[in-house]
Parts: structure tokens; C-alpha cells; sequence
């Protein structure tokens, strides 16, 4: 193992319950310091219930999450993404109603420095500040590539544009610890190439992933490493080729005659 | 240009008691903007933030009986031997007290009531006016109850040595009134096109996207309440030193209902709409009555116009407005590259 590597985010013990399911089932695992690691599974695998158990939105019934040594559980979702947790959603979901400008706009929320009495009072450092946002959000647009569809409402966008458009709004919070649940779900293959490079480009400026995907070029393609859930259970980690040929992977998604079929 | 434009505005609106020479239609125009001082107010909370107070007088009522109590002074038994006695104070700092009463109250009902959304919340605002009424009614000491607070005296600044500027006459009162509307209009202003308004607007539009790029969801909607209560504490503080009589029927439901429906039929959302809306409606009803239709019919054509609005225009008049003023510019040759459809455009 590559066991230099800080742990960025370190999962324990995580146990989620809904009334009589386990969603997640005592699973332990953890994220370092710049790797790509995708969760995958079946659906109800219990993939998004970790997403939304690191991220605040709901409640473990056991187990700790840390995130560079301190707890993340009990925070709200507005506390974990201030400390650089950040998460996309599976649904699509943006500022409907808002141009993709805006859209970029009200995601870097975290970086405005403005006072609420400056605001009221109209001060020049709010202006200088508004003008700071709107120069990070151009750059963001520009670095997702969507600086020609800054002013068409987000609703307007093509499904892939907006898949996009998400993950432009999550880098505006600027994360250490970027949590992309399905991006590239609804791309075309051309956009999945292109997302590919911006997975590249992000990773580059210094951001940890954490992927949860069904593409398997995609996951394959782009991952250090892969954990595989079934049932709300680790069945397999390691590297992308080893997960390719693990037998219960395989069994997970194909069957059991898959298995004896394949050996 | 749009300087240009508001100088204009405002120059208009200054120039009224100039050549408006009746006190009736200047006393008319007085309560119609301390009533959009309040829709203004109701319009940060329901059109931004998008959730809806129905308990809004409530604070238009706490500002009122604040800053009508502490320039008449009172009296209260707080236990059976010792009495909080408070002497009259000045109307200016009885004003700014109910505003800040007004503010407080909308942060503690904030703090309270934002552990729910939507219906709930309407239900809770609705329990918070509901609530203060009653104290209003049964509070004899404090407030008269039913017998009301009179003789509220009107505000004055300077002394009558010096400079005295009195503001018991109607146009001076308009000057008041005009002066904190534009006050309260741009401090919304700049709110909503800061990052704060962006939050608030960002909770609206989805709250769980909001919350994953660090939107303290909860802070926001207490800072919105707080401003907004404070606004219309001073819209109450206004009415009660003009009027200069205040009682418990000022907690009305009726007159949530029409800040609601000044928002709504302007256009919530907008800056301008509560403004448009309240307009229409403090006058529309004067208007009807020059037309010399009878009385009985004033209110039925009256509630005619207001369903007609909202069918024809359901995102309001000044949405709609813009809407048409873009799809004309769309049909003009030599603009830039077409913006997107506007749907449900007026024809």
C-alpha cells in the first residue's frame, strides 16, 4: 500500500440504517492525499448513502468519518463544505432559474469577503469584492469550458452542459476533497472524453476525488483505485485491473453463472 | 442612464405636493408608501428568499405600538410592587426603537420558526401575529387593549429656539415617507446583488445545492427576516406617528393579505414590483372612484382588475413588463445574439 500518503478522508466502522435496511453495513475504508477513488456497485449498493453521510446530509447510525484528523459527523453540510468537502448530486441539480453565470457565481459563496453592514452601507470594498467573484467565476467557466453559455439560464443548457455546470458550481467552493456523484451520467461519448480531461485538469490544481459512477471507461479510465459495495458491503478494493477480474465484482453485477462462465 | 433614470424618479416624486394641492389625495399617497415601505419589506422575505410571512403585520405592528409607547411613555406592574416606568421619549428615537423592536422580533421569530419551510412556516408566522394581537388586546396596562393608544405625538426634529421642523403637515409627511422608502429600497438594492442576496436567492432556488457550496442556510434566512422585520417595524413606526392612533386592529389579517398581493401582482422578485403593485393598489381604488362609479361597485371592479392581473400576468406586472421589453429588443435587428425564450410573455 502506499502508506506515505496522508489519509485525506478516513471512513470507520460507518453504519446507515433506513427503518429496517442497511444501506451501509460496518464498512471502513479511506481516501488519501491526491488519489482518484471511485466507489461503484449495483444501484441500492449503498454508494450515494456514504456520499451523503460524509457530506452531513444525513445521519450514521455508528461509525466516525475524519477528514485530516477531525470528525466531520454532526456538522451540517454547510460546515463540511467550508472545510473543503465538497459534493455534486446524483440528480442533476442547479440554480434552475439562474444564467450559467450566476450559477458560478453563487458557488463561491465560501470566498466573498463581504460584512452585511458593508453591504447596507454600500462600501467600495464590496464593490471590489463583487468584482473579485465575478473575475474567479469567469475563470472557472473558462476552465470548464463553458465560458460561450455564461448568460443562457440553466435550465437552457444541453443535460451534459449542465452535468458540467454542476461540477463548475462544486470547484467555486474550491475543494480539497471533491465528491462527484455520477457526473458524467446523460454525457454523450464525446463529452465523456472531455470530462475525462477536466477530471485530469482538476486533479492537476491539487483536488482529491472521490467518484461515484456506472461508466466503467470512465471509471476505469480515470481511477487510482476502486472499491466496490454490494449491499452496503466492501466486496473488493484495489487497482483498476484487479477489480476488472475480481470474482465478486463480477458476481455482483453479472450473477454467479457469470463467474463460472468467466473461470 | 439608469442614474439618469432614477434622478428622474425621484425628482417626479419629489415634485408631487408641488402642484398635488389636496390633502385628501396627499393623505391617500402618504399610507400608500408607508403601505409599500412594508410590501418592499415583505417582498425580500417571499420574493428572495421565497418563503412566505403571513404573520408580516405582526412586525408592522410591533414597530407601531413600540414607537408610539416610548413617545407617550408608560407604565407596567412587572411583579405587584415593583413598576417599570418609562418618560416620554423624543419621536425620533421612539422611531428608531420601534424599528429595532420590529427587527429584534424578526430575529427571534427567525431563529425559531426556520426549523421548518414552506407551509409550516406560514403557519408559524400566522401563530406569531396571532400571538402579538392578543398581547396588543389583553395588555391593557401597557398598550389600552381595545381603548387604543391616542394623542401619539407627531415627529418633530430641532428645537423651537433653533430649527424646528415639524412633520404634522401632509407634504412633510410625504417628504418622510419618500425619504425612508428610498432608503429602504436601496439597502434592499444592494442586499440582493451582494453575495448575501445571492445566498438568499441560491436557498431559494434549491437548498440542498445551496448547502454543499456552504451556504449557512439558516443565517441567511434569520438576516433576511431581520431586515425585512426591521422595514416593516419602520413602515409601522410611520403609520403610528401619522395617524397618531394606534390600536389592535392594526394586526389585521387584511393587511398582510394586501402587502401580499401589492408583492404578488407587481411582481415578487423583482425590486420594483412591490412598488408597481402597491401603487396600483393604494390607487386604483381612488381612480375607480373618479370614474364616479357608484361605491357599491368600486370594490367588485376593483376585485376584477386583481384576478385579471394575476391570470393574465402570473409573474407579475413588472416581470412581464421586461419580458415584452426583451422580446422587443429581440425582434430589432443589430442586437446581440438572441437571450432565451421568455415564456408566458403578454400579448
Amino acid at each position: 500500500m502506499m502508506s506515505s500518503v496522508p489519509i485525506m478522508l478516513e471512513i470507520i466502522e460507518l453504519s446507515v440504517r433506513f427503518g429496517g435496511l442497511m444501506a451501509i453495513d460496518n464498512i471502513t475504508f479511506e481516501v488519501r492525499d491526491g488519489e482518484l477513488l471511485s466507489l461503484i456497485g449495483p444501484n441500492g449498493a449503498g454508494k450515494t448513502s456514504v456520499f451523503n453521510a460524509v457530506t452531513g446530509y444525513l445521519r450514521p447510525q455508528a461509525g466516525t468519518i475524519l477528514y485530516k484528523g477531525s470528525r466531520l459527523s454532526g456538522l451540517l453540510p454547510h460546515a463540511i463544505a467550508a472545510r473543503g468537502v465538497v459534493r455534486t448530486f446524483q440528480k442533476t441539480s442547479l440554480f434552475d432559474g439562474q444564467t450559467t453565470f450566476n450559477n458560478v457565481l453563487m458557488g463561491l459563496h465560501l470566498s466573498a469577503r463581504q460584512r452585511t453592514l458593508g453591504i447596507i452601507l454600500g462600501l467600495p470594498s464590496v464593490k471590489e469584492d463583487e468584482r473579485k467573484l465575478k473575475d474567479s467565476a469567469w475563470d472557472i467557466l473558462r476552465f470548464i469550458g463553458l465560458e460561450s453559455r455564461a448568460h443562457e439560464l440553466g435550465s437552457a443548457l444541453s443535460y451534459g452542459e449542465q452535468r458540467l455546470l454542476e461540477v463548475a458550481i462544486a470547484l467555486a467552493a474550491r475543494p480539497r476533497l471533491l465528491l462527484l456523484d455520477e457526473p458524467v451520467s446523460g454525457m454523450n461519448p464525446a463529452e465523456k472524453v472531455r470530462f475525462m480531461r477536466t477530471l485530469d485538469k482538476i486533479r492537476g490544481a491539487g483536488a482529491t476525488i472521490l467518484l461515484v459512477e456506472h461508466d466503467m471507461r470512465t471509471v476505469m479510465g480515470a481511477s487510482d483505485r476502486i472499491i466496490c459495495l454490494n449491499h452496503g458491503r466492501i466486496i473488493a478494493d484495489g487497482a483498476p485491473g484487479e477489480i476488472q477480474s475480481h470474482p465478486e465484482v463480477i458476481r455482483a453485477y453479472l450473477g454467479e453463472r457469470a463467474v463460472r462462465a468467466g473461470s | 442612464m439608469t442614474r439618469w433614470k432614477s434622478v428622474l424618479i425621484i425628482g417626479f416624486l419629489a415634485s408631487i405636493p408641488l402642484w398635488v394641492t389636496s390633502f385628501y389625495f396627499l393623505h391617500i399617497l402618504i399610507t400608500t408608501g408607508i403601505f409599500i415601505i412594508a410590501a418592499m419589506s415583505l417582498n425580500l422575505l417571499l420574493g428572495f428568499t421565497g418563503q412566505l410571512s403571513l404573520g408580516h403585520v405582526a412586525f408592522f405592528g410591533i414597530g407601531a405600538y413600540a414607537s408610539a409607547l416610548l413617545s407617550l411613555g408608560f407604565e407596567v406592574h412587572v411583579t405587584n410592587d415593583f413598576v417599570l416606568g418609562v418618560a416620554p421619549k423624543p419621536v425620533w428615537l421612539s422611531m428608531l426603537f420601534g424599528t429595532f423592536a420590529a427587527g429584534l422580533s424578526g430575529f427571534a421569530l427567525g431563529k425559531i420558526a426556520f426549523k421548518v419551510r414552506g407551509a409550516y412556516f406560514v403557519i408559524v408566522s400566522i401563530s406569531f401575529a396571532e400571538v402579538v394581537h392578543l398581547v396588543a388586546v389583553n395588555w391593557v396596562e401597557l398598550t389600552q387593549g381595545p381603548m387604543a393608544l391616542n394623542n401619539i405625538p407627531p415627529l418633530k426634529l430641532g428645537t423651537p429656539q433653533l430649527l424646528e421642523l415639524s412633520f404634522l403637515r401632509k407634504p412633510a409627511y410625504f417628504y418622510l415617507v419618500l425619504s425612508t422608502a428610498i432608503v429602504c429600497y436601496v439597502i434592499i438594492r444592494r442586499l440582493v446583488s451582494s453575495h448575501a442576496g445571492r445566498a438568499m436567492i441560491a436557498l431559494r432556488e434549491n437548498e440542498p445545492l445551496a448547502m454543499s457550496i456552504g451556504i449557512d442556510v439558516t443565517r441567511y434566512l434569520v438576516l433576511a427576516t431581520v431586515v425585512s422585520a426591521a422595514m416593516a417595524g419602520v413602515a409601522g413606526a410611520l403609520y403610528a406617528h401619522y395617524v397618531r392612533i394606534v390600536d389592535p386592529d392594526i394586526f389585521l389579517f387584511i393587511y398582510t393579505v394586501t402587502m401580499v398581493i401589492m408583492v404578488v401582482t407587481g411582481g415578487k422578485r423583482t425590486l420594483a414590483g412591490p412598488i408597481v403593485g402597491g401603487i396600483i393598489f393604494g390607487l386604483l381604488p381612488e381612480l375607480l372612484r373618479a370614474l364616479a362609479i357608484k361605491p357599491e361597485m368600486q370594490w367588485i371592479v376593483f376585485g376584477v382588475i386583481m384576478i385579471f392581473v394575476v391570470f393574465l400576468l402570473p409573474q407579475g406586472i413588472v416581470p412581464a413588463l421586461e419580458d415584452w421589453r426583451n422580446s422587443r429588443k429581440r425582434h430589432s435587428p443589430n442586437t446581440g445574439p438572441p437571450v432565451q425564450a421568455a415564456p408566458g410573455a403578454p400579448p
